[in-house]
């Protein structure tokens, strides 16, 4: 019999079971679940489940994050809904305006550990690949459900594995990756199948660097994603808990439907043009664009370095278009403040934002007037996405949002850097 | 047998355009979520749209965020059924929790206008265009099947915890 893939792995002991194949249909009970702004509707449709409690308290997690701080009473109300609650179950992970968005905030607490399985209301679940957890986003019905009986059904995906091969060039990133996956495949290039990684591009990243390809497999189409967790990975684990885990790594002579190799040491950094993430070309066949407006942040590209490299770029410069600099995390704000990093950003005109999902879907802390277009490192472009419709959005990594904030139009950050 | 006009739509349409994120913290009754349904799309969808037209769209409907309300705001304009040539893997478990029937028909919308007219069977195995033609409808999983026939997740978990005497 053949081996198993990581989803193989990963289901079959979420649903307490030896062994699983792609296809089966199975119970599984997720590690931990989480949801965030969207808590106080989940609740709703939970109350009218009328399950007398929700099953595992000590498995939910939540944040406020999404629209935070609160830009409308409307949206106060919703969160205060959202801590009364937390305080009525006695969920045991609450983490309140300012702490950061979910799927950074829940890395950095080290809630979910390699080898385990976690389910959030929130499509870039995906992200916790980077660990090598199965992170798969579930709609709220169904975060409903797992609150009232801790399980939901799971189809086992197919796999594909992407052999990434090489170290990056200096100047390409992460991003750069994850966008020239998007370009090649496709936007359903994934078609709900698990995405899982190999090769030896992945020790080249640092652990600020690798969420961004599994959180970027949401606009792939994965179902989850999953990098090998290497000892960068189990030394980030080590400093954060002492909780048990066994990592997984899939067999050697696993089934994949399909195996792809790309070349990271030939690759130039990539941008999204509007409207779709996969609507991928190299940067420098739209260098010149105009930009109003270059926003740095998102649990895509919200952490430190990501930071620090636009730090690097803006130092000593000053900004033509605004720039919004909105950290993932407390945690990345505070280290940004004790490296003399913020000092940089702001000096060169930055505007920062409260940790969290700033404007990326549109709700509040720069919405874009129609008309103008927007640098960003989040991981959709969609039309709307930002809050208007006529309106357009390029997703790049921090280096090129930075320069391009330098310059007010597209660019390349080599004639910033020293 | 039961008879649904069309509106037809492409590729890659994804949940922002289905429901703008920006209304999704602050629409919250059914009306309001019907009203904004495919708004950045086609204006003309919310105020047009009668009970048991159903969407036929192409690749990847329903890519991008998980939230539900890129479903429920077509179950709330009494859209019964959506067939696509391939759904988002989130939105076709969406549809499924919701009580809407997804249904993979890869070439359907090639063959449709919006405001075409097709007839679907009762047990949802086959459905027929103007033109006569025939296309076969798969089967869904029996555990998906067993959400779908209970009406949805929610009133299957209803049944489960509010059990009747």
């Amino acid at each position: 019999m053949s081996g198993m893939t990581f989803a193989e792995k990963a289901l079959a002991r979420a649903a307490g079971l030896s062994h699983a194949r792609a296809g089966d249909v199975l119970d599984v009970r997720p590690d931990l679940i989480f949801s965030h702004d969207n808590t106080a509707a989940i609740r709703r449709i939970f109350l009218e489940i009328g399950a007398p409690r929700i099953a595992h308290p000590e498995r939910v997690a939540v944040t406020l994050d999404h629209a935070a701080p609160a830009p409308t009473t409307m949206h106060a109300q919703n969160h205060a809904e959202v801590r009364q609650w937390v305080q009525e179950q006695n969920i045991a992970h609450f983490f309140d305006v300012g702490r950061g968005i979910c799927h950074q905030v829940i890395s950095e607490e080290a809630l979910i550990l390699p080898g385990e399985t976690i389910m959030g209301s929130d499509s870039h679940t995906t992200h916790f690949g980077w660990l090598g957890a199965f992170g798969m986003a579930v709609g709220r019905t169904e975060m409903a459900a797992l609150w009232a009986t801790g399980e939901i059904w799971v189809r086992v995906p197919e796999a594909i594995r992407i052999t990434l091969n090489g170290a990056p060039p200096p100047g390409v990133t992460a991003k750069d990756i994850a966008l020239h996956i998007l370009g090649r495949w496709g936007s359903s290039g994934a078609a709900y199948r698990s995405v899982e990684f190999a090769g030896d591009t992945i020790s080249h990243l640092s652990v600020d660097e690798r969420p961004v390809i599994p959180n970027m497999m949401a606009e792939f189409g994965a179902q989850n994603a999953y990098l090998s967790p290497d000892e960068t990975v189990l030394n980030y684990i080590q400093a954060r808990t002492t909780r048990p885990y066994t990592p997984l790594y899939p067999d050697a002579d696993a089934v994949y439907s399909e195996s792809w190799k790309v070349d990271i040491t030939t690759l130039e950094p990539q941008i999204a043009c509007p409207h779709n993430p996969a609507n991928v070309v190299p940067l420098r066949e739209v260098m010149g664009r105009p930009i109003q407006q270059a926003f740095l942040g998102t649990c895509t590209n919200g952490r430190y370095e990501d930071l620090a490299a636009a730090a690097e770029v803006l130092r000593g410069q000053q900004i033509r278009a605004r720039l919004l600099i909105i950290p993932a995390s407390s945690k990345v704000l505070l280290k940004a403040t004790q490296s003399g990093v913020l000092q940089t950003l702001i000096e060169a005109g930055a505007a920062i934002g409260t940790p969290g999902c700033g404007p990326c879907m549109g709700n509040h802390m720069g919405i874009p007037a129609i008309g103008e277009v927007t640098i960003s490192t989040a991981n959709r472009n969609f039309r709307g996405r930002m809050g208007t419709a006529e309106a357009e959005i390029y997703l790049a990594n921090p280096y090129v949002v930075a320069a391009s904030a330098i310059a007010g139009y597209i660019t390349t950050p080599e004639e910033f850097l020293p | 047998m039961s008879q649904h006009r069309v509106w037809v739509y492409g590729d890659n349409v994804n949940t922002d355009i289905i429901f703008p994120g920006k209304y999704t913290y602050t629409l919250k009754t059914p009306e309001d979520i019907a009203a904004h349904a495919l708004e950045d799309l086609d204006p003309a969808f919310a105020t047009n749209v009668q009970v048991g037209d159903i969407i036929v769209a192409g690749e990847n409907w329903g890519c991008g965020s998980s939230r539900e309300q890129a479903v429920t705001c077509l179950r709330y304009n009494d859209v019964p059924i959506i067939i696509a040539a391939s759904f988002s893997g989130l939105y076709f478990r969406n549809c499924v929790n919701q009580g809407v029937h997804p249904i993979i028909c890869p070439e359907l919308h090639r063959f449709l206008q919006t405001g075409d007219i097709i007839t679907i069977d009762d047990a949802h195995t086959t459905l027929t265009l103007p033109n006569g033609r025939i296309f076969p409808i798969a089967p869904l999983s029996p555990s998906v099947r067993a959400i779908f026939d209970a009406g949805g997740l929610l009133p299957m978990l209803q049944t489960r915890f509010q059990p009747t005497e």
